[in-house]
């Protein structure tokens, strides 16, 4: 007769914690691929092998170093101009997550606000924040952006701006339904009796209570971000030259579809790899905290 | 003394196409200081709207709220932030009561921090009403879910307790526990009551809990109080059919004793639409023409007694 085995003991804090958080089917894969565009935005004049503007005629079009007649010098080959495929790429992801970190920040920020105030406060002030939350979402994003590129100056801050109008709505839906159920709580009430004043109600018992969703939101939104943001810019709408973004590099390399491929294929990879592995993410996370779906 | 009186309170609710729902219309009662005053009535009574009313949480429509002799409405925003230390509430769910994100310290100095006090002061006084309500020290630092629904329920009336009130409104304060629970918590009420000599607004729909612990009685229907006086007196001796039947409803752990004629069918009748005449008549079991047309008049239970605390609200009482 075989030993009966001893069950596995369960884990108990920090190590059940972490198991909880990286154990059942944490995907690896998108987060490892996050981390690599995180490490080329902030370390990118430090990795890029070459400067992404520097110009070499010299070098020009050559293939990436696995196909014939490429070479060590330039791992993803160069464009029509000799610069640096790679380098550029690392470039490309510091304008991309600069900008999808201002527009998460802001249009998180300005979302949770106006979604919590039209929660808590019901009456007024929600039909007006929900109209004008209906309003903006029947607006498509791209004719904004065009009207927004003809009354600004082209560039960083104006993706931004048409990336935030784009994008609170967002925020403000999902967190004004969650108030709707968090206002109920008794601790609310209770807050009130014991004279709590209502930003620290906002501050104390309602921000922490939807940080969960909004960082769902916020991850999920990183892929959306960068791939309007590359849409715009492919459009020339959004980043302009000499700075570099996949969307630009996208549209450059166009015109040589047929005698360079790795042109806009290297761009077009880093697009969707950021993209799918940030949603990947964002979706994994949404599991971990709705608790009717979570296993302990 | 009388700490807090309610006098004519109404609260209206408007509905959509116009109407208006009468959750509480036209209460009167007077919370004696040291004692504590039950109001009973099934779901539905306008019960917790009271409450909410007492609390500041909704909106008077109608009537006044006196406190220790000033109307509440007369209040300036200093003299309200006195009042709302002096009145605390202890709600049903000690689940819903406690914010699962802060530690049970924070929860516990928030209506200190609120008026503005920091420091040592606050922590002293986390200590002492933990130490009050029979929680050891250290359960400042830990967060709400490592507690028991009894230990919440001594958490929610330790934040009540905080701010050094005068009066406690509990809404129910046992309903969610266990019945193994129940009487530590009521216990605890009682001490508390004897030792601070605070005044109760009890809000339940057990009878049989009201019978021992109060000291006077208002029984609710459809937002009016249909009766009211001393516990002992009302339990002794119910006029109105209403307050028989909730009586007669209570179980007695006795086979032999027999089920008390006079008991209620049907449900309570929406506010959106009081009956006409009586709010009572289409249940009451001695229901006569009158009731169908004329609106009850407030008689007062005994004739020896007419201080305006001791009521029945039924055509019955008037013969």
């Amino acid at each position: 007769m075989s030993e009966i085995a001893p069950a596995p003991l369960p884990g108990f804090g920090v190590g059940r914690a972490m198991r909880r958080v990286v154990g059942r089917g944490f995907p690896w894969i998108a987060a490892s691929i996050l981390l690599l565009v995180l490490v080329c935005a902030l370390g990118s004049p430090l990795i890029a092998p070459h400067a992404p503007d520097a110009i070499s005629l010299r070098d020009a079009m050559q293939p990436p170093v696995w196909q014939e007649g490429g070479t060590t010098r330039f791992l993803l080959g160069t464009d029509n101009l000799g610069r640096d495929i790679l380098s550029r790429i690392i470039a490309g992801a510091r304008i991309s997550v600069t900008i999808a970190a201002y527009a998460i920040v802001l249009s998180g920020f300005i979302g949770a606000l106006l979604g919590m105030a039209a929660g808590y406060f019901g009456g007024i002030v929600d039909a007006v924040i929900s109209r004008l939350i209906d309003i903006q979402m029947s607006v498509p994003a791209l004719p904004l952006a065009m009207l927004f590129a003809a009354v600004l100056p082209p560039g960083e801050a104006m993706v931004v701006i048409v990336i935030v109008l784009t994008y609170w709505t967002w925020y403000a839906r999902i967190v004004r339904g969650e108030v709707l159920s968090l206002r109920e709580r008794d601790y609310i009430a209770l807050a009130k009796v014991a004279g709590v004043s209502t930003p620290m109600i906002f501050l104390r018992h309602l921000t922490p209570n939807i940080l969960n969703i909004m960082l769902v939101l916020a991850t999920l939104q990183f892929g959306s971000v960068i791939v309007f943001e590359a849409g715009l810019s492919f459009l020339g709408l959004g980043i302009q030259p000499p700075q570099v973004s996949w969307g630009g590099m996208l549209a450059d390399g166009r015109n040589f579809i047929e005698v360079a491929w790795w042109l806009i294929t290297v761009p077009g990879i880093a697009i969707m790899a950021a993209c799918l592995a940030s949603n990947l993410l964002g979706d994994w996370l949404r599991d971990t905290f709705d608790p009717m779906r979570r296993q302990l | 003394m009388t700490l807090l009186a309610l006098h004519g309170v109404s609260c209206h609710f408007s509905m959509p196409g116009g109407r208006a729902l009468k959750a509480v219309d036209g209460v009167d009662l007077a919370v004696e200081a040291g004692q504590t005053f039950a109001l009973v009535g099934e779901s539905g009574c306008g019960k917790s709207t009271l409450a909410k009313l007492v609390l500041g949480l909704e909106r008077l429509h109608a009537g006044r709220i006196v406190f220790d002799g000033t109307d509440v409405a007369d209040l300036d925003r200093s003299g309200r932030r006195r009042f709302r230390a002096r009145v605390q509430a202890v709600f049903q769910d000690p689940y819903s009561s406690l914010n699962p994100r802060l530690r049970v310290g924070t929860i516990l100095s928030e209506p200190l921090t609120a008026r503005g006090e920091r420091g040592r002061a606050v922590q002293a006084r986390t200590a002492e009403v933990l130490e009050l309500v029979g929680l050891p020290e250290n359960a400042a630092r830990l967060y709400p879910h490592e507690f028991s629904g009894g230990q919440r329920q001594r958490i929610t009336i330790a934040r009540a307790l905080v701010p050094q009130p005068e009066l406690i409104v509990l809404d129910e304060p046992v309903s969610a526990l266990d019945v193994s629970i129940r009487a530590q918590i009521l216990n605890l009420l009682q001490d508390l009551q004897n030792e601070l000599s605070l005044s109760y607004l009890l809000i339940a729909h057990d009878l049989a809990l009201v019978e021992h612990t109060s000291d006077r009685l208002g029984v609710m229907y459809l937002g009016e109080i249909v009766e009211s006086g001393p516990s002992a007196e009302v339990f002794a001796e119910p006029r109105h059919p209403y307050t028989q039947a909730l009586l007669a409803a209570v179980p007695r752990p006795d086979p032999g004793h027999p089920r008390a004629s006079g008991h209620v069918t049907g449900e309570i009748a929406t506010a959106l639409d009081p009956p006409s005449g009586c709010r009572f008549h289409p249940r009451c079991p001695h229901v006569m023409e009158v009731c169908r047309s004329v609106s009850p008049a407030v008689h007062t239970r005994r004739d020896t007694e007419a201080d305006g605390t001791n009521l029945v609200r039924c055509h019955l009482a008037a013969t």
